[in-house]
């Protein structure tokens, strides 16, 4: 990590998110509601809750794929939901943001191969490869993720649900961005598949102090890889804390059931678990 | 107790274009009344293809090769389609993994169910099937089943959906539930309800259930015994006690080594090395032998047969021969 890069500087603020879904007939649902919370460069800031708590939508509006209702979003010193700001840092917010869905099958275009994917958002950016070539940097960037040149000119149906995770990532990387919100990364994984994904995201903030937006449903998981987290419910975030103390000294009693609903991988204690809650 | 459900040296295969896929191999395990068996390992390991095998669901490409299936003392290997129909639902039904997948999005939740419990009693009232339907909406937990009933799926959140889809898979007072990772599609808390409520259906009605998961953490919960799949194999079989606290596969170390609970304080989690071997052409040997740090010499030559552990508790590594280095397994019985 260069010097210039000060660890603790707050990345991306945001400041009492709201957004609102009107359906016909009047029908409002106030998918987020009143949210703050900062990231800090370098930081993984871990986002929980059940399904149809309001993280989705949280990532889309940092995304400005939606236009949130009130509430503001600073990154870096530029309001994202401010059409003027916006328009003016166009490029540095589209390159420096990067976002990876859930589901990598329907993410990646089952028509381009490997290499035009990993290529498009440079092509678009018209970057300058440092590599030489498009391709070499599709190359290095695929390497990097894990996989190696062999996979460049195959079409995604080809790869495994893994390997498909693994591309978009290289997708999202080959921007170099300082930002990756991640929305659901590894839900649809194999166990096994999942531990390679969080080692990845562990290595990338290791070694270049990427900041990650971390939206996810397994508790273990973010447990083990994030530094903050913040619970949702309800489209409220209920919760933030240090993920140590959070896990340790839940204050909300959302948080605390959810923690609750962990499965225990020990049959005994299960049991013993299941024998208390009846 | 007697053996509800009895497969003997199973072998199932598909014909593709690029070979013959042999998708479970020689795979031999039974199940007693009112037990749940867990079925664990990785994505194309064979454990879906198993249970549709046995419901006799597989595509036309599909050909089972050798070994018997044996339900409720009845040899049903050989069965034809007609005598299927009359097993399914009665003796055996399903739950798969994606409820939305599952249900017809054009038919009320109730319509499905009831359509359900008329195929199994044909001359059954309107009031004794509205009656029937309450009652099973009932079962698995569903509120104010009433009005419920009349509601589409998309009126139903994923854990209401699940329930509906078990609703309809004990129609039929199954003897044998197959549920095809039914927690897979949904979020922890609901997760931890469905759960829940297989142990209790399981405890009222004393249903066989065959529980299909990638997820060691689920099957702490349900199971009462384990058993671990790899490439089209079953490589260990044990008491749920036996897997989780004295395993000896170093398949299962692996798996349960990538549990994130496992690698608490540490820098990364562990991983298994490599991919699941193609089963066009398995390997010589033992097929985990590539990605196996405790590979011997011999399991690249010949597959490890069962060993026993105990009466209940059996694996196919050649680590346990008796000539075999003795290793001691890195997981008993995980921490938190």
């Amino acid at each position: 990590m260069s010097e210039k890069k000060t660890d603790g500087e707050i990345l991306l603020d945001i400041r009492h998110l709201t957004h609102i879904f009107s359906f016909p007939k009047r029908v409002t649902v106030k998918a987020v509601n009143d949210v703050s919370f900062q990231i800090r460069r370098g930081e993984i800031f871990g986002l929980v809750g059940e399904s149809g708590s309001g993280k989705s939508t949280i990532a889309r509006c940092i995304m400005n794929i939606y236009r949130p209702c009130a509430g503001e979003i600073i990154y870096k010193g530029v309001n994202v939901c401010d059409l003027k700001q916006l328009r003016k840092n166009k490029r540095m917010l589209d390159t420096t943001r990067q976002l990876i869905f859930q589901d990598s099958s329907s993410s990646l275009n089952p028509r381009m191969k490997v290499c035009d994917i990993i290529e498009e958002p440079m092509r678009i950016q018209r970057t300058n490869p440092p590599r030489g070539s498009y391709r070499a940097e599709a190359e290095f960037q695929l390497y990097y993720v894990g996989m190696d040149a062999s996979y460049l000119d195959k079409y995604p149906a080809e790869l495994s649900g893994g390997q498909r995770q693994r591309v978009a990532i290289a997708r999202a990387l080959a921007m170099e961005p300082e930002l990756l919100v991640a929305d659901e990364p590894i839900a649809s994984l194999d166990v096994s598949i999942q531990a390679q994904i969080v080692n990845l995201f562990r290595h990338l903030k290791k070694e270049h102090g990427f900041s990650f937006l971390f939206i996810a449903h397994d508790l273990s998981m973010v447990e083990f890889l994030c530094d903050r987290a913040g619970v949702m419910y309800k489209g409220e975030l209920v919760e933030t804390a240090p993920v140590k103390k959070l896990f340790e000294n839940p204050q909300h009693p959302y948080t605390k059931r959810l923690l609750a609903a962990v499965p225990i991988p020990d049959p005994g204690r299960e049991r013993a678990r299941k024998g208390n809650r009846w | 107790m007697s053996e509800l459900l009895e497969v003997k040296n199973l072998s199932v295969s598909f014909s593709t274009s690029s070979g013959e896929v042999q998708a479970v191999r020689n795979v031999s395990f039974s199940l007693k009344a009112g037990e749940v068996l867990a079925v664990v390992g990785e994505s194309g390991c064979g454990k879906s293809v198993l249970c549709k095998s046995i419901m006799k669901l597989l595509p036309s490409n599909a050909k089972i090769k050798q070994g018997s299936i044996t339900v409720n003392g009845a040899d049903i290997t050989a069965y034809r389609e007609r005598d299927m129909c009359r097993l399914r639902g009665k003796l055996f039904s399903m739950v798969f993994q994606d409820p939305m997948t599952a249900l017809n999005p054009t038919m009320t939740v109730g319509a499905q169910i009831a359509e359900a419990v008329r195929v199994r009693e044909p001359g059954i009232s309107k009031t004794g099937l509205r009656d029937r339907v309450m009652q099973l909406m009932d079962l698995v937990g569903i509120d104010s089943p009433g009005e419920r009933m009349e509601q589409y799926p998309y009126h139903f959140s994923g854990g209401m959906r699940q329930r509906s889809v078990m609703a309809i898979a004990l129609a039929g007072n199954p003897r044998i539930l197959f549920a095809d990772e039914p927690t897979t599609a949904l979020d922890v808390t609901i997760q931890a309800q469905i759960l829940d409520l297989f142990r209790d259906i399981q405890k009222k009605l004393g249903t066989a259930t065959v529980f299909v998961t990638h997820d060691f953490g689920v099957v702490a919960g349900v199971a009462d015994r384990v058993a671990v799949m790899y490439a089209g194999k079953i490589v260990e079989i044990g008491t749920a006690e036996e897997i989780f606290y004295d395993a000896r596969h170093p398949y299962t170390w692996g798996l349960m080594k990538s549990l994130p609970a496992f690698s608490k304080g540490q820098d990364t989690l562990y991983t298994i090395p490599g991919m699941p071997p193609t089963l066009v052409n398995p390997p010589k040997g033992d097929v985990f032998a590539c990605r196996n740090e405790y590979a011997l010499e011999i399991d690249y030559q010949e597959e490890p047969p069962m060993f026993r552990v105990t009466d209940t508790h059996y694996a196919a590594t050649w680590l346990l021969d008796e000539r075999a280095p003795k290793v001691v397994s890195p997981v008993g019985g995980i921490k938190v």
